[in-house]
C-alpha cells in the first residue's frame, strides 16, 4: 500500500449525523487512495458509536437546523447516500483504517469496550493517538 | 484493447461510493485486468483521475454519454 501521503488523523468530537457522515466520506476517500487513517473518538461522537445507538437518528449540527435534518433524511431515502456507519465499514474493508475510543471519554460516559460497535479497534489515550499522527490533526 | 474483465455499475450513487466500490471491485481482479465503471456522479471525473494517480492503477479510457460517465481502469501489476 502506498503510504507516501502519510496518515490522515481525524478526531471525531461531534455526534450528529451530518458531521459523522462528513468524517466517514473523508475516511473512505483517503482509504481508497491508499492512505492510512486513524480516528480518535471522543465525547458525543463516541457516545453514538455504542452498539445500541449507532443505527439511531442523531440529528444534524445546530448550524444546519431546521432544513438540514429533513434534507439528510430525504437524501438517504433516495438511496444516493448511505448511513455513515456503513461508509466507515467499507473504508475499513478497502484500506488501512483504525478507529480508537478515547479512554477519558469512555470513563466520563461510563462506556465499556463491550458497549461499542465492532468498528472500534481499541481504546487509546491522547498520547497514543498523537504518537501515530505524523501530520496535522483534523477535528470534526 | 483486451476485454473488460468486470463492469461495475455505480449509476445514481454519490461520493464517495463510486471510488469505494471501485476500490473493493479491483481487489477481486488480477494484475492487468480491465475494470469498467459506469457512474452518474459528476464528482467521479476528478475522483477517478485522483484515485488512479494515487493508487498506480491506470485510467485507460474515459468518456461521457447522456450523463453517464464511463471509465476503464487497468489494475496495476
Amino acid at each position: 500500500m502506498d503510504d507516501s501521503q502519510g496518515t490522515l488523523s481525524l478526531v471525531l468530537f461531534s455526534g450528529t449525523d451530518d458531521k459523522l457522515s462528513s468524517a466517514s466520506i473523508l475516511t473512505a476517500g483517503a482509504a481508497a487512495l491508499g492512505r492510512k487513517v486513524n480516528l480518535f473518538l471522543q465525547y458525543w461522537a463516541l457516545e453514538n458509536f455504542q452498539k445500541d445507538r449507532i443505527a439511531k437518528d442523531h440529528g444534524v449540527s445546530k448550524d444546519a437546523e431546521p432544513e438540514g435534518a429533513s434534507l439528510m433524511r430525504l437524501m438517504r431515502e433516495q438511496g444516493s447516500t448511505q448511513h455513515w456507519a456503513d461508509t466507515f465499514r467499507q473504508a475499513k474493508e478497502i484500506g488501512d483504517v483504525h478507529l480508537y475510543a478515547c479512554a477519558l471519554s469512555m470513563e466520563m460516559f461510563g462506556i465499556t469496550k463491550d458497549d461499542l460497535d465492532p468498528l472500534i479497534d481499541g481504546v487509546w489515550g491522547v498520547a497514543s493517538f498523537m504518537l501515530e499522527a505524523d501530520g496535522p490533526v483534523v477535528f470534526i | 484493447m483486451s476485454a473488460v474483465a468486470k463492469t461495475l455499475d455505480v449509476k445514481g450513487l454519490n461520493c464517495p461510493l463510486p471510488i469505494v466500490k471501485t476500490a473493493q471491485a479491483i481487489k477481486e481482479l488480477a494484475a492487468g485486468d480491465l475494470l469498467e465503471i459506469l457512474a452518474t456522479d459528476p464528482g467521479a471525473v476528478p475522483d477517478f483521475n485522483a484515485w488512479t494517480k494515487s493508487t498506480g492503477n491506470e485510467l485507460v479510457e474515459q468518456s461521457e454519454e447522456a450523463g453517464v460517465y464511463r471509465f476503464v481502469v487497468k489494475k496495476k501489476g
